[in-house]
């Protein structure tokens, strides 16, 4: 522990769960040592740079690569006519399911035909990165020339309807009850359409892989969200055993979704390392970030409430188009979280998606309902004014007691705290006056409710953990740490489970040689690992305690287990807890070095429970807003998030999260979006100056409420987990806010001041 | 309007001498510690850090001037080493984030930092740690004595993009820090 | 980036002589445009020349009263100068809204000038651009152009100058000084930035080689009270959507003084000539400032895109010269 730490660091054992422990990698992340992907250099090192295609569509009619491979350090230069062809294509399949996950089922450098504009066309291997760089550009390749689609306005004419999206996982078409039927009973009917800008996550950290081979084994170090799916997916595209793989993720600068799936790039680096006999580092390009990862689409949804004069409502449509590329059927899952948010019988959600030459687009934070309940939410808005009523009495009167989808029982829901939480927090008492104004500034107040689904795992998520002779303990599973705090908040979970001072216990994540976890992703990563962590902490307690019962030299000698429990980081009898010893002492006494297990925790482990309820996490969101009267310039002044994410791990974690989560919502909805050029199928801004996200200077005043739920169907330790549910709904709760202020329903995102001039 | 004067100089100019393109040596000064770095010119002081003296903690965000990952500061300047150009830092003391601990205590923003939560992925984090004291020597947390203006922090920082969005964390920890400073 | 060779020059005529005896050669100060445009393959010089030691920076008052700022002073130390501060108001306020602080701390005043547009046609290497390869086309008449100009404009380029220091200086009347084989020589501004026309791959009247040695403002008693007001989607680094410079002075409730310039907008920093012969000698009222916004910016040519920025700029003329015309200070 660093001198920095505070007393309040270590709190009595068996009681970190929940507290606001400090980062256990600080010291590391701000002293500069911390390593990530791009960080580690093995002996040898050379540099790989990509060409991308400026075209979109098309083919290479000739490339010459005799300037590249004459420049100064060059190693080797690869395109399709060179590039070892891979082994197999796995489909595509979200990265939570634990196996293969490309991002999309193309992989380039195979063949001539160019599907999208940035799709590699050529790698250079040198001896530095400046070098590798600068030998791209002496290529030269003849395109020949197709025409390219890449926005909606060019393909809706081609939209269809896919029988599944999302990698198979979610069908194309949802209904309960009759549409029509409700339709027609309303009285009041909302009809609004809403268009959304394609988005880029842009993690601060471009994707990067290090790759190099001893004695036939591909080590790679790579920035992903899990290190087990650029491990299964590598051991397809190459043709290699999976055993002879071995991926190391240890720190991850960000993410946001673009690490969640397997890209081309860590295969391309394992390649040209195998190719060229060296260490290959592969770092992709700032420019790069926008065509080699994925994107949120671009897409259009449309809203339909239908409700009485009393706001309930009675029919509810939303249908949502979006481009996909030509190889993946792939959209946001937007319709998902929206159809269950209100107690309405009649429903109809369809995804449309009509082809372009762009890459298959992917997750992004807070992935189909960062835009779904934007759509859902400002319809609601609309609908209280329709209907004469405040925002939030609206939402109350249309609270789902049960899953409108599948009439199960919530496994906990704790909306209607965070209500009112959220609206005492924000002054929403004020929202019944006229909008006040400040000079130039008109001020508006928004709210929006907040939800995010919860995923049961698919196959079993595992974990190890050891005790030392010393009284230390190490627990492990190969989980990524790109900020969620997972590396600390597993520590806790494990100390807890185990008796023991969290100070005690070190966790260790991030490489595939660990128990293999899926990908943290869609908010998961908490409860997927937590749950793990805990069945193998729990699993060596037990062990440990079966031991000493056993051992005729310890004093619980002859106990019943039952009796035993875990005091003052001691394994004592529970009404005389002044017998016992600690696990140090019973591994002493056996000359054991340490004692070790593994837990795991899967599908069938989800008690009848899980099954029996409908799981999603609940939120409110708040908003108050300026908007200059004349110039149209929209400032935040203040966001409010009350939230009910189940068990917090790490509350003073889970609040960044969840805040950080929050200025997602207000980049989504102020800023964010990523021209398409469609004369040239070309993203437009394609840099950090251009694309923009928010800045310190942006962000307003945030305040993160936690609404305490208990939830014992989701897993063993009731997390519901941080990451999404911040950004789920800011949008909305913004856009109403503008139009609170302003009077005018904003349905584009990014909103910006030309749509109020 | 266009005004012409005569040339100030009658003598013909000397160049100065030139390097390169190809790897010359460059000594560099960084964090008190001398290095010579055989690299070509156009290698940036990002690259040079990074690939040269092993200082992995100054962050190749964009190689644009874009994002502030990879700030350092050159004299006392806050500057983005990935448009400077490493040799043109040949005579320049140079230190990075690797430089703000002394002999393993940690500068006070570092505490502050961590204590509050300043970062999650912390990518960003030595570049903001780089700007953030630089910031407090500028004057931009109050003067000795004052309390920081948080939105004044807010502007100076924002050539420091934070995706996790830390920001308000940020800004409370420069505060604190600026009162230790 | 091409390979390229380096020399750190000790005296301005050394600087000179070494780059314009070489095609390929260029100066290196704060770099900040030029690596970044070096590495994205947009400039293509071979040869950098460093002139980070000239003995060119500092601020001084001239004999007239006003300020001679040299080339090589960084933005951040022209912005924090009690002189400029005191005397020029919006020159500081538009350094400090101009860049990032890093960036201000390594660019300079010389090298604001000459900063290259944003357009992201121009810096991606690849698409047809005038500006870059002359003769190729311009993919923003007909591309993604929301930050494009709307005034000054060619059917061969419609790139919004960036800079926001030019701005300000366009409305103060500011000087040029440069230097070259043949001597010294200074030039107005509104000479020296120059519109795309029929060429827009020529942006300035500099000789290969010649140098900016400083910028001089002349004495402006208005520029006291005097705002730069630059309007963005982001509350903090970013380039303008619109900017407005301005200078203004009321006796008896009518305009005697008045400067005027427009950011973000044009193809230049758009000196408001136009809209400051209706406002001199006119009554300091809203409708005043709109109709000589309006007059102003009839000639616009707009696009889908960026047909907002019309009205944005209306609107912000109005809103400064009705914040201006508030301020004690503007009153004699």
């Amino acid at each position: 522990m660093t001198a920095t730490a505070p007393p309040a660091q270590s709190p009595p054992a068996g009681e970190a769960l929940g507290r606001p422990l400090r980062r256990a990698d600080g010291r590391e992340k701000t002293t500069g040592t911390a390593r990530y992907s791009g960080d580690h250099a093995p002996a040898g090192l050379t540099h790989a740079a990509l060409l991308g295609a400026h075209i979109a569509a098309g083919r290479i009619r000739a490339l010459d690569t005799t300037g590249a491979l004459a420049a100064e350090g060059v190693r080797a230069v690869f395109t399709h006519e060179n590039l070892p062809r891979i082994a197999a294509q796995p489909p595509l399949l979200p990265s939570l399911a634990g196996g293969p996950a490309p991002g999309q089922t193309f992989f380039p450098l195979q063949d001539p035909e160019i599907h999208y504009a940035g799709q590699p066309v050529a790698m250079v291997v040198a001896d530095t990165w400046e070098r590798a760089l600068h030998a791209t550009r002496l290529i030269r390749v003849d395109y020949e020339e197709a025409p390219s689609a890449t926005v909606l306005d060019q393909i809706r004419h081609t939209a269809f309807e896919p029988e599944k999206i999302f990698g198979g996982l979610l069908p194309g078409r949802a209904t309960r009850g009759d549409l029509a039927a409700g339709l027609e009973r309303a009285e009041v009917t909302v009809d609004l359409t809403f268009t959304y800008a394609a988005n880029h996550q842009n993690p601060l950290e471009t994707c990067t892989t290090t790759a190099s081979w001893e004695g036939g084994r591909l080590f790679l170090y790579d920035s992903a969200q899990g290190p087990a799916a650029t491990q299964h997916t590598l051991a397809v595209l190459l043709g290699l055993p999976h055993a002879d793989i071995r991926v190391d993720s240890h720190l991850v600068g960000g993410s946001f979704g673009c690490k969640a799936m397997t890209w081309a790039h860590p295969a391309l680096a394992a390649l040209a390392a195998r190719e060229t006999g060296s260490p290959v580092r592969l770092a992709l390009t700032r420019e790069q970030m926008f065509t080699s990862c994925g994107h949120r689409e671009e897409q259009e949804q449309r809203v339909t409430l239908g409700a009485l004069r009393d706001g309930r409502l009675v029919a509810l449509r939303h249908h949502k188009l979006s481009p996909t590329s030509h190889f993946d059927d792939w959209a946001e899952p937007s319709l998902e979280a929206a159809s269950q948010l209100y107690a309405c019988e009649n429903y109809e959600g369809r995804y449309l998606l009509a082809r372009a030459h762009t890459m298959t687009p992917t997750f992004m934070r807070c992935p189909g309902e960062a835009t779904g309940l934007f759509a859902l939410e400002s319809a609601m808005d609309e609908l209280a004014q329709r209907t004469g009523l405040d925002p939030l009495e609206l939402r109350r009167r249309n609270h789902a007691e049960r899953d409108p989808v599948t009439g199960k029982p919530w496994s906990s829901k704790g909306l209607q705290e965070c209500y009112a939480r959220g609206a005492a927090l924000i002054g929403w008492e004020r929202r019944a006056a006229p909008p006040a104004r400040e000079g130039d500034w008109l001020i508006g107040l928004g709210m929006a409710t907040a939800a995010y689904p919860i995923v049961p795992p698919v196959n079993p998520q595992r974990a190890k953990a050891r005790v030392f002779a010393d009284g230390s303990a190490l627990v492990q599973a190969g989980v990524a740490e790109f900020g969620t705090g997972a590396t600390t908040a597993m520590a806790q979970v494990a100390a807890d489970a185990l008796g023991l001072p969290v100070d005690a216990c070190r966790f260790e994540g991030g490489s595939t040689d660990l128990p293999n976890v899926s990908a943290a992703v869609g908010s998961m990563g908490a409860s997927y690992t937590g749950a793990a962590v805990h069945a193998a902490a729990t699993a060596l307690r037990a062990q440990l305690i079966a031991q000493a019962i056993a051992d005729p030299e310890s004093p619980l000698h002859g106990a019943r287990a039952a009796d035993v429990t875990l005091a003052g980081g001691r394994m004592v009898l529970r009404d005389r807890p002044e017998t016992g010893e600690s696990y140090a002492q019973l591994l002493r006494r056996h000359m054991q070095p340490d004692a070790e297990a593994t837990g795991s925790w899967g599908p069938a482990d989800l008690t009848a429970s899980g099954s029996s309820h409908a799981m999603l996490t609940f939120g409110a969101q708040f908003a108050e807003v300026a908007v200059d009267a004349d110039l149209g310039v929209i400032r935040v002044r203040r966001l409010v998030g009350a939230f009910a994410p189940g068990r917090v791990l790490n509350a003073r974690m889970a609040a960044n999260q969840l805040m950080g989560g929050m200025l997602w919502g207000l980049g989504q909805a102020l800023l964010e979006r990523t021209f398409m050029d469609p004369a040239l199928g070309r993203w437009n801004n394609t840099s950090l100056g251009d694309y923009l996200v928010p800045v310190n200077a942006d962000v307003p005043e945030v305040t993160v409420e936690l609404v305490e739920v208990h939830d014992e169907a989701v897993n063993p330790l009731g997390v519901k987990g941080v990451g999404e549910i911040g950004q789920a709904g800011t949008a909305a709760a913004l856009a109403n806010a503008v139009h609170h202020a302003t009077g005018r329903r904003l349905t584009r995102l990014p909103m910006s001041l030309e749509d109020l001039l | 309007m266009t005004t012409h004067k005569p040339a100030a100089r009658g003598q013909a100019a000397t160049a100065p001498p030139e390097r390169g393109p190809g790897p010359v040596p460059v000594p560099l000064i960084v964090n008190d510690v001398p290095y010579t770095l055989d690299i070509e010119p156009r290698v940036s002081l990002l690259s040079a850090l990074r690939d040269g003296c092993g200082l992995t903690g100054a962050k190749r965000g964009c190689d644009q001037g874009t994002c502030g990952a990879c700030t350092v500061w050159v004299e006392e300047r806050r500057v983005l080493s990935c448009l400077t150009l490493a040799i043109a830092c040949e005579g320049r003391r140079v230190t990075t984030v690797e430089g703000l601990a002394q002999g393993g205590e940690l500068h006070p923003m570092q505490e502050e930092f961590i204590a509050h939560d300043a970062f999650q992925c912390g990518y960003c984090t030595p570049g903001q740690l780089m700007s953030a004291v630089a910031l407090v020597r500028e004057g931009h947390a109050g003067a000795p004595g004052e309390e920081a203006d948080p939105a004044e922090i807010s502007e100076w920082m924002s050539g420091n993009l934070c995706r996790c969005a830390a920001y308000p964390h940020l800004t409370a920890a420069i505060a604190a820090a600026a009162k230790r400073m | 980036m091409r390979p390229v060779s380096y020399a750190r020059a000790t005296a301005p005529a050394e600087a000179v002589a070494a780059v314009a005896a070489d095609p390929g050669g260029a100066y290196l100060a704060g770099g900040t445009t030029a690596v970044d445009l070096l590495r994205q393959n947009v400039l293509r010089h071979d040869r950098l020349v460093d002139i980070g030691d000239l003995p060119l920076a500092g601020i001084e008052e001239t004999p007239a009263g006003g300020l001679r700022i040299g080339a090589l002073t960084r933005m951040s130390d022209a912005a924090a100068h009690p002189l400029v501060r005191e005397r020029f108001p919006l020159i500081a306020e538009a350094l400090e809204l101009g860049a990032s602080p890093q960036l201000r701390a390594m660019a300079t005043m010389g090298g604001n000038l000459l900063q290259r547009v944003r357009c992201a046609y121009y810096r991606d290497a690849v698409s047809p651009c005038n500006k870059r390869e002359p003769g190729t086309g311009c993919s923003a008449l007909g591309g993604i152009n929301r930050g494009h100009a709307i005034l000054g404009t060619s059917e061969h380029c419609i790139a919004t100058h960036p800079s926001d220091l030019a701005v300000a200086l366009t409305a103060l009347d500011a000087r040029v000084h440069t230097l070259r084989g043949a001597g010294e020589r200074s030039f107005h501004i509104d000479d020296f930035l120059l519109p795309p026309g029929d060429t827009p791959h020529i942006e300035n009247p500099l000789e290969h080689g010649e140098l900016i040695t400083a910028i001089e403002v002349p004495d402006t008693p208005t520029a006291r009270t005097s705002r730069y007001l630059k309007i963005r989607d982001r509350a903090s680094y970013e380039f303008a959507l619109t900017a407005v410079a301005a200078t203004l002075r009321l006796e008896n409730g009518r305009i005697s003084g008045v400067r005027l310039a427009l950011g973000g907008v044009a193809t230049t920093p758009w000196r408001a000539r136009h809209a400051e012969r209706l406002l001199l000698g006119a009554a300091a009222e809203p409708g005043v400032f709109d109709e000589a916004a309006r007059a102003e910016l009839a000639e616009a040519r707009t696009t889908p895109m960026n047909a907002f920025k019309a009205e944005l700029a209306r609107r912000a003329v109005v809103r400064v010269l009705r914040t201006l015309a508030a301020t004690p200070e503007g009153q004699a």
